[in-house]
């Protein structure tokens, strides 16, 4: 059986192809804002290559939190289910998934059936997202690509004080008046998702193993700082910013077109009062 | 080659102003109230009491140098130097760095102090909006503060989340209010909470082709609605007043007052005297007129003492 797992998320749509165990072909873009049309061309384009049609394809499960613009699914499921069935495929011992893309981040609570137990997410705030890490690299004048990788020349930890994103902006550019090196803004950066990110992990409480997904996984500096703020070890699966469409794939693949997760939401408390 | 000329439609105008019915040489205390906060500055020149000059402008890179700005913009059109000062009291986010300040004041206690001033000892609730956080502040008949709440990790609801928004639909900030009434219906709200995400929302406004006066319509209620959690949480009360640079912004001030069914105060000097007058009322002057009003309390009382030098 041919099936589709078609991830829309806040910036990129990926494609997966399935042949049973065997992948035959993948892609990925920007999803823009004519999303549905992002998609269809997308899917058009991965098929060619794989040298499949539409009708070709028996099943396709939708995921990502546009997944209503994939029009011609035939099932839909969460973002957390999809990650869960996705990261046990490939890493079966992961019990705790963190998922951080564009303007989510998420951590599942995930059994070794690849069941979702429990999770919560960070929708609501830039901090904590792949976003605030392209806000600090405008602010830097340096590429996502280049902050991620000096990140890990730092020399020294520097807190961040600004958890907002527009607020962090301003304080990079103090920073950088600072004389603080590019290395250091970098990493200042990274520990401040991750300190983020690390709190809404431990919502659901952190178990072994911790297995990182979503594009941010892809950011070698973050992966670093999430493994010292967690202070645990973290496996990346390979392309992981693919797990959410590989996750859906193997959902049309077992016949469940339709899943359930529970949400916790998490919004950051932003508000602190005092008498005088 | 073309240059472009970078228009920044966040810049407000700076202002100041003098009391043309005071001669402060025959006043006994003068005293001064610095408000370096995260975007603005105001500086206020008190001549026992009364409002003699005040200046608002922009806080620079450094608070030091901020607060120079705010005095010399206040004290420009008059020839009172700063040696003139008996006390100045420095407050806001930069008040430990105002150099030629004796003191420092948190603004929550200056803000308090100055709506009570400004607006009348009927204030109950000062919700204090200004370019990096927003409090709000529950008084007695005297200023003091009772009970407050703030939020200042989140852009959402602050100056600068309304700044950003000027910026990206290339609108001065000053026509944003009146402009976002400028419409056939009233949209419904940006949904997003974060600023960072309610751009991209905004982006997508635009390129469906909303019009722009609407677009405004719907960031102002968004921004009341955000304003509106910090009151419920704290408890409004009568007279209700908004102070900071928000406060400006008609465009969220009607739309918080509908929501909140609860009348913010009239933008004038509780003071007949100054009301008729004319002395300038400006909403972002509160911490600056709250510090000025303390120093003087403080040499009334004989708790402090002059630093004048000329």
């Amino acid at each position: 059986m041919i099936v589709a797992g078609i991830d829309v998320g806040g910036k990129n749509v990926h494609i997966v192809i399935k042949k049973d165990g065997q992948t035959l072909g993948k892609g990925a873009g920007p999803t823009g804002i004519k999303k549905a049309e992002a998609v269809e061309q997308l899917y058009d384009e991965v098929l060619k290559k794989a040298g499949l049609k539409r009708k070709d394809v028996e099943r396709v499960v939708a995921t990502g939190s546009s997944a209503k613009r994939v029009a011609f699914a035939s099932g839909f499921i969460p973002d957390a289910a999809a990650d869960a069935r996705g990261v046990i495929k490939q890493i079966p011992t992961a019990r705790t998934i963190i998922d951080v893309g564009a303007e989510e981040g998420r951590a599942i609570k995930v059994s070794a059936e690849g069941k979702v137990l429990d999770f919560a997410i960070n929708e609501k705030c830039a901090a904590g997202t792949g976003t605030f890490v392209e806000a600090m690299s405008r602010a830097l004048e340096i590429s996502v690509e280049e902050l991620a990788k000096i990140a890990l020349e730092s020399t020294q930890a520097i807190p961040m004080n600004a958890q907002c994103a527009v607020f962090g902006e301003s304080e990079v550019v103090s920073l950088i008046h600072q004389k603080i090196t590019k290395p250091d803004i970098s990493r200042a950066v990274m520990d401040a998702i991750a300190g983020r990110i690390g709190s809404v992990a431990r919502i659901v409480g952190l178990e072994k193993d911790v297995v990182m997904v979503g594009g941010m996984a892809k950011n070698a500096g973050f992966v670093d700082s999430l493994k010292k703020t967690i202070e645990m070890p973290v496996a990346v699966p390979e392309d992981p910013d693919y797990i959410g469409a590989m996750g859906a794939a193997e959902a049309a693949l077992a016949g469940a077109m339709t899943e359930e997760a529970k949400t916790k939401v998490v919004e950051k408390e932003t508000i602190t009062g005092g008498k005088a | 080659m073309v240059q472009e000329v970078k228009q920044e439609f966040w810049r407000w105008p700076e202002t100041n102003w003098v009391n043309p019915n005071i001669d402060w040489e025959k006043g006994k205390l003068i005293t001064a109230g610095v408000d370096v906060g995260s975007v603005s500055t105001q500086a206020v020149v008190m001549v026992d009491g009364e409002p003699f000059a005040f200046g608002n402008t922009r806080t620079g890179s450094d608070s030091p140098t901020s607060a120079w700005t705010g005095v010399n913009f206040a004290l420009e059109k008059t020839d009172l130097k700063v040696d003139n000062i008996d006390y100045t009291i420095g407050t806001g986010y930069g008040r430990v760095n105002v150099p030629m300040a004796q003191q420092a004041i948190t603004e929550i206690t200056c803000h308090a102090r100055g709506a009570n001033f400004m607006y009348g000892p009927e204030v109950r609730t000062v919700m204090d909006m200004g370019g990096q956080d927003c409090k709000a502040i529950n008084v007695d008949e005297r200023g003091k503060v009772l009970n407050f709440i703030m939020n200042d990790k989140c852009a959402a609801g602050t100056g600068r989340g309304m700044e950003v928004f000027a910026d990206l639909i290339r609108v001065p900030v000053w026509e944003i209010g009146p402009r976002s009434f400028n419409i056939s219906k009233e949209p419904p709200m940006i949904s997003s909470t974060c600023v960072v995400f309610a751009k991209s929302e905004v982006i997508g406004l635009l390129e469906a082709g909303t019009p722009e006066n609407e677009i405004m319509a719907a960031y102002c209620s968004a921004m009341a609605h955000r304003i509106m959690e910090l009151l419920n949480r704290l408890g409004v009360k009568e007279k209700f007043v908004i102070t900071g640079g928000i406060a400006k912004n008609e465009g969220v001030v009607k739309r918080l007052e509908k929501e909140l069914k609860i009348k913010t105060a009239e933008q004038v000097w509780y003071n007949k005297q100054y009301r008729d007058k004319n002395i300038p009322f400006d909403t972002q002057i509160a911490g600056a007129i709250g510090a000025a009003l303390f120093g003087n309390a403080l040499l009334g009382m004989g708790k402090a003492k002059s630093a004048r030098k000329a």
